[in-house]
This record gives C-alpha cells, sequence and structure tokens, in this order.
C-alpha cells in the first residue's frame, strides 16, 4: 500500500503546475474571444445600455485582465467554477450534471475496444505475417481511418432507420416512467450505438499495439525455449506471449482517456446524448465562456485522475515499476 | 530511395495510388468543376446515378455532390498538410530548444506539453475555433495546437541523445553559437524520427478538420467533406447518399495517407536493413 501511496503523491504534485498551465491557457484563449457572457446574454434576452453596464459589473467583466484571471484561480480553489450564462445556473453544477452520462460512454467504450482490440490483436499476433494476420491489419488500419461521427451516422441508416432494431437517440425513452432495472436496461438500450461507434474507432490501435507486442515477444529467447521444450503453440501464445504483451496496453488505457473525450463531443452530438462532449457543443454555440472553460478544466482533471488509476493498476501489475519510481 | 523499394507491398501500391487519386482530383477540382460548387446546379435531391450531368446528384439545395467531392478534396488536403506541417514545425523547434537547453527551460516547456496533453485535443481546437470564428487559417492552427505535442517529445528525445555526440562538441570547440548549434547542427539530424509519424499527424488532421467541419465549426465559404455530411444528415431518411459518399471519400483519403505511410516507413527499414 504504501508503494501505491508514494506514487500517488509523486503524481499529485506533479499534476499541479500542469492543471496551472491548462487553467491559465484556457483562460487567455477565451479572453481572445470578440464579445463577452453580457453579450451573448443581451442578443438572446435583450437589454439597454445601463443594463449592459450593470451585467459587466454584477459577472465581474470590468477588472483587468489580471485581476479576473486571480479572481478565477481564487474561485477555482474554492471549487466555483463560475456561471454558466446559457443555463443561468453555475459552471460545476451543469458540468457535474452530465459528467456521469460521457463517463459511462466512455467506459462502456473503453471496455469494449480494449477487450475486442485485444482479442483481435492475439488472434492477429498468434502468427506474425499469416494471411490472417495481414487481412487483420489491414482491417483495423481500415477502421482507423473512419471518422466517428461518420461511422454513427452509417449505424443509424442501418440499424434505426433501415432495421429499426435499435433507438435513434437519446439516452433514454423519454417520459417512460421506468425504474429500476427497467430503467437501467433502456438505458442500455440506447447506448448500444453511441458504446459501438466510439469503441469501435479506438479498437484498431489496441488491436495493432497487442499485434506489435507480440511479435516483438515471439523475437525473445524465453519463447524459443517455451517452443524447445515442445509445450502446445496454443499455450505459448496465451500464456507467454499475449501475457507478455498486454501490460503497455494498460498504459495505452491512460493516454487514450482525452482522445476519447475529444472523440465523445461528436458522437454525444450525433446520437443527443445529454453528455460533456455535447455540453460543450451547446457551450460553443451559445458563447458561454465560463461553461466552456469549465468543461475544459473539468476534462483535465479527469484525465488526469484516469492516468493515475491506470498508474495505480499498472505499478499492481508489474513489481519493476517499483524500483524505477523509488530511484527518481 | 528507390521505387521499387517503396512499392514492395501491395497496400504501399494501394497507398500511393489513393493518395495520387486525391492530389489528381484536388488539383484537378478547378478545371472540372470552375463554377461555384456551393451553388446550385440542379433539381434538389436528384439520386445518383440518375441524371449523367450530375452523376452523384444534388443535395437538399441542389448543388452538385460530385463537384463538392472535388472542391472538398483541396479543403481536406490543403488543411491536412498544413496543419501536420505546422504542427511538425513547432513540435521540433518546441522539442529541440527543450532537449538542448536542459534545464529550467526543459522543465517549463514539457510541462506545457504536458498540459496540452491533459486537456482533449479536440476541445482545444473546438474552442480556439468557436473564439477567433471559423476560416480555413483558423482551422489549421486550432488542429496544429492539439498535434504538435507528440513531435515535440520525439524530438526532444532525439536531441537528448544528438547534443552528446562528438560533432556538437566539436562545434562548441570552434566557437559555434548554441542557437545556431541547435538549428543547423542538432535539430536537422533528430528530424528523421518525427517526420515517420507524418503520415500519422496528416490522417488524424483531415480527420479533425472533418470532425470540426461537421460541427459546424468549419470555414463556411469552403465546400468540407464533413460538412457534406452534416448537411446530408438534414435527410438522412430519405437520401442516406448525402452524408455516405463523402464519409467514403474520407475514409479512402486517411486510408491511403496511412498505407502511404506505412509503405515509406517499411521502404526505409529494409533500405537500412540492407544497407
Amino acid at each position: 500500500m504504501t508503494r501505491a501511496w508514494r506514487l500517488l503523491k509523486r503524481r499529485l504534485v506533479g499534476s499541479i503546475p500542469v492543471l496551472l498551465i491548462v487553467v491559465v491557457g484556457s483562460f487567455l484563449l477565451l479572453e481572445a474571444a470578440p464579445g463577452d457572457a453580457v453579450d451573448a446574454y443581451v442578443v438572446s434576452v435583450g437589454g439597454d445600455a445601463g443594463m449592459i453596464e450593470a451585467l459587466r459589473q454584477n459577472w465581474g467583466l470590468d477588472a483587468s485582465p489580471m485581476t479576473r484571471l486571480a479572481a478565477y484561480l481564487w474561485a477555482l480553489l474554492h471549487l466555483d467554477l463560475g456561471h454558466s450564462v446559457a443555463f443561468s445556473r453555475p459552471v460545476l453544477d451543469v458540468v457535474l450534471e452530465r459528467l456521469p452520462n460521457t463517463l459511462l460512454l466512455m467506459g462502456a467504450a473503453t471496455a469494449l475496444s480494449f477487450a475486442l482490440g485485444t482479442a483481435l490483436g492475439i488472434l492477429a499476433g498468434a502468427r506474425p505475417g499469416s494471411a490472417r494476420d495481414r487481412l487483420l491489419s489491414i482491417g483495423s488500419l481500415a477502421l482507423y481511418a473512419v471518422p466517428g461521427f461518420w461511422l454513427a451516422l452509417v449505424l443509424t441508416i442501418v440499424f434505426s432507420v433501415e432495421l429499426r432494431w435499435l433507438p435513434l437517440s437519446g439516452m433514454e425513452t423519454i417520459a417512460s416512467g421506468k425504474t429500476g432495472i427497467a430503467r437501467a436496461l433502456d438505458i442500455a438500450w440506447h447506448m448500444v450505438l453511441p458504446v459501438t461507434s466510439l469503441g469501435l474507432i479506438y479498437l484498431a490501435l489496441y488491436l495493432r499495439m497487442m499485434r506489435a507486442g507480440m511479435a516483438e515477444v515471439w523475437r525473445m529467447d524465453f519463447t524459443l525455449a517455451a517452443r524447445a521444450r515442445g509445450i502446445p503453440r496454443r499455450r505459448i501464445v496465451l500464456g507467454h506471449v499475449a501475457r507478455n504483451a498486454l501490460l503497455p496496453l494498460v498504459t495505452m488505457l491512460g493516454l487514450q482517456s482525452a482522445q476519447m473525450l475529444g472523440g465523445s463531443v461528436v458522437i454525444e452530438s450525433v446520437f443527443s446524448v445529454p453528455g460533456l462532449g455535447r455540453l460543450a457543443q451547446e457551450a460553443v454555440g451559445s458563447r458561454d465562456t465560463p461553461l466552456l472553460i469549465g468543461i475544459i478544466l473539468v476534462s483535465a482533471v479527469l484525465v488526469i485522475v484516469i492516468n493515475l488509476l491506470v498508474d495505480i493498476a499498472y505499478a499492481a501489475l508489474d513489481p519493476r515499476v517499483d524500483a524505477s519510481e523509488a530511484n527518481a | 530511395m528507390s521505387l521499387g523499394r517503396l512499392f514492395r507491398s501491395p497496400e504501399a501500391v494501394a497507398g500511393f495510388a489513393i493518395l495520387g487519386l486525391l492530389v489528381a482530383i484536388a488539383l484537378l477540382a478547378p478545371v472540372l468543376f470552375p463554377g461555384d460548387p456551393l451553388a446550385i446546379a440542379g433539381q434538389p435531391l436528384t439520386r445518383p446515378f440518375q441524371d449523367w450531368t450530375l452523376p452523384l446528384g444534388t443535395d437538399r439545395l441542389g448543388r452538385d455532390v460530385l463537384a463538392g467531392l472535388f472542391h472538398g478534396a483541396r479543403t481536406s488536403l490543403a488543411v491536412g498538410l498544413a496543419a501536420a506541417a505546422a504542427s511538425i514545425l513547432v513540435g521540433s523547434v518546441v522539442g529541440t530548444v527543450a532537449g538542448f537547453a536542459g534545464g529550467l527551460v526543459d522543465e517549463v516547456l514539457m510541462r506545457i506539453t504536458d498540459a496540452f496533453q491533459t486537456v482533449p485535443g479536440f476541445l482545444l481546437s473546438l474552442a480556439l475555433v468557436s473564439v477567433v470564428g471559423p476560416s480555413l487559417g483558423v482551422v489549421v492552427a486550432a488542429i496544429a495546437l492539439s498535434a504538435w505535442t507528440g513531435p515535440a517529445r520525439i524530438a526532444r528525445a532525439e536531441v537528448l541523445s544528438i547534443r552528446e555526440r562528438d560533432y556538437v562538441a566539436s562545434a562548441r570547440v570552434i566557437g559555434m553559437h548554441p542557437v545556431e548549434i541547435a538549428f543547423r547542427e542538432v535539430l536537422p539530424n533528430a528530424l528523421p524520427p518525427v517526420l515517420a509519424l507524418s503520415s500519422v499527424i496528416v490522417a488524424a488532421a483531415i480527420l479533425t478538420e472533418a470532425a470540426l467541419s461537421f460541427l459546424g465549426l468549419g470555414d463556411p465559404n469552403r465546400v468540407t467533406w464533413g460538412g457534406m455530411i452534416a448537411e446530408g444528415r438534414a435527410v438522412l431518411r430519405s437520401a442516406p447518399y448525402l452524408s455516405v459518399i463523402p464519409g467514403i471519400a474520407l475514409v479512402l483519403a486517411v486510408l491511403g495517407v496511412y498505407l502511404a505511410g506505412e509503405g515509406v516507413v517499411e521502404g526505409t527499414a529494409a533500405r537500412e536493413g540492407q544497407a
């Protein structure tokens, strides 16, 4: 336990400057925006010059940029991410409300792409250079070339419009009155297409990494020794080669999380899943500066936390990590 | 590198064929379809293969799909190449400076790189485009903003090993300025592994551009494949071909870039193996 604790502490301290840069960076970016939250508010609601002035003062938009940044940092320390103009609610509330949906989508898609990608990668890497290997490699490359939002649309055309098997969009049947297990099943049913679209895109990455890792392990002496001892091929593939090639994929899980969060923006927008990604699109549409900063910030924290968990899992799986971490 | 080595696998041949076709389409677009691809060309929602003056049909507003496809290739290719060039340029400069200067400079630059990798790249691009407004240059900058970190890390790792080499030491001895050493001696030698990544970066840039256009954040004065797919979404039930056709073009283009890139890497590896 002390090992995981030491690792956790090191990573937490290391992530503070990174987070600070993220905050300052996104603040600068959005400072550069023409028009501010008041403009957006007035466009949608209307108001006179006096009211605009009052609003600017009220929301602290008339202070100098440095003061505003300092005030923003101070507020962040108190978990105050500002006020969303479009929703007329605290940013953190809106973001946290949407977060579970995105986590569900990402978690399921990650599980799908990791499990299926690893399995297919083992199939391809069992005999490097075979016809099956070549076919899977090209197939995965083709899948990697498919834009997520387009795959989502094609799956919708096939399964929702033509076959009518799966719901077109949304997170659950509206006003169905379902509760408990029935509701969970309803949500799962709605998530089939979004999860498949998001998962399939990233499947190729795990497949290719697994395959490449296995090709490397095949060249090592211990596999040669295992073959010389006459161990059945199936057992060498699963027990020796695949097992040793699997570990780097765990790290990929963490690195992949930022990309998947980005990918979920388009997927959520295609299927109208009320998650973080769709919220980002809504924030862009309504020029909701505080909301967009909030989403970027929460995503960054999420990515850091996921990578932290992955690092801890990795340390638990690979005892060699301890030595290098202790020396570093 | 001889062409024979480049074309040693059927995949590489296919990749270069697709890439060649794509470039030809992009170059020929203004010749074959001189008019504005956003102009009305015929009856709205003409199906493909019905009217031979409009082989792939028309969209909701009666715009020629084939003309859009040709002009969209220009945008995709231009944005993909420009964004990749920009991110490789920025990345290799940042990586070289970090690796060569070391110390505090290295620490600061790498923490900034960390920060950029922590924020989902697509959210970053989305934010920049929405803040500055959609135009071709902004889209290129937005994509480069999220793609320069990979080249930066690879360049830094290369520079760390190169800066200990004898020729760098001798450049120091003859009194070359450190900046000159960094950019004339070290950077060029650190580039090959960075360039090996370029096909992946170009492909990712094309996909990001398509996703931005799909969300309505592309240059509104240009035809983009992503924009065409989004446009077709409104009539997904009655005219699915409007979304499917530009998507196929996208998949082929990205696949071509990947395959050609792998062909080059394999060809280079084969040459090194023979040497």
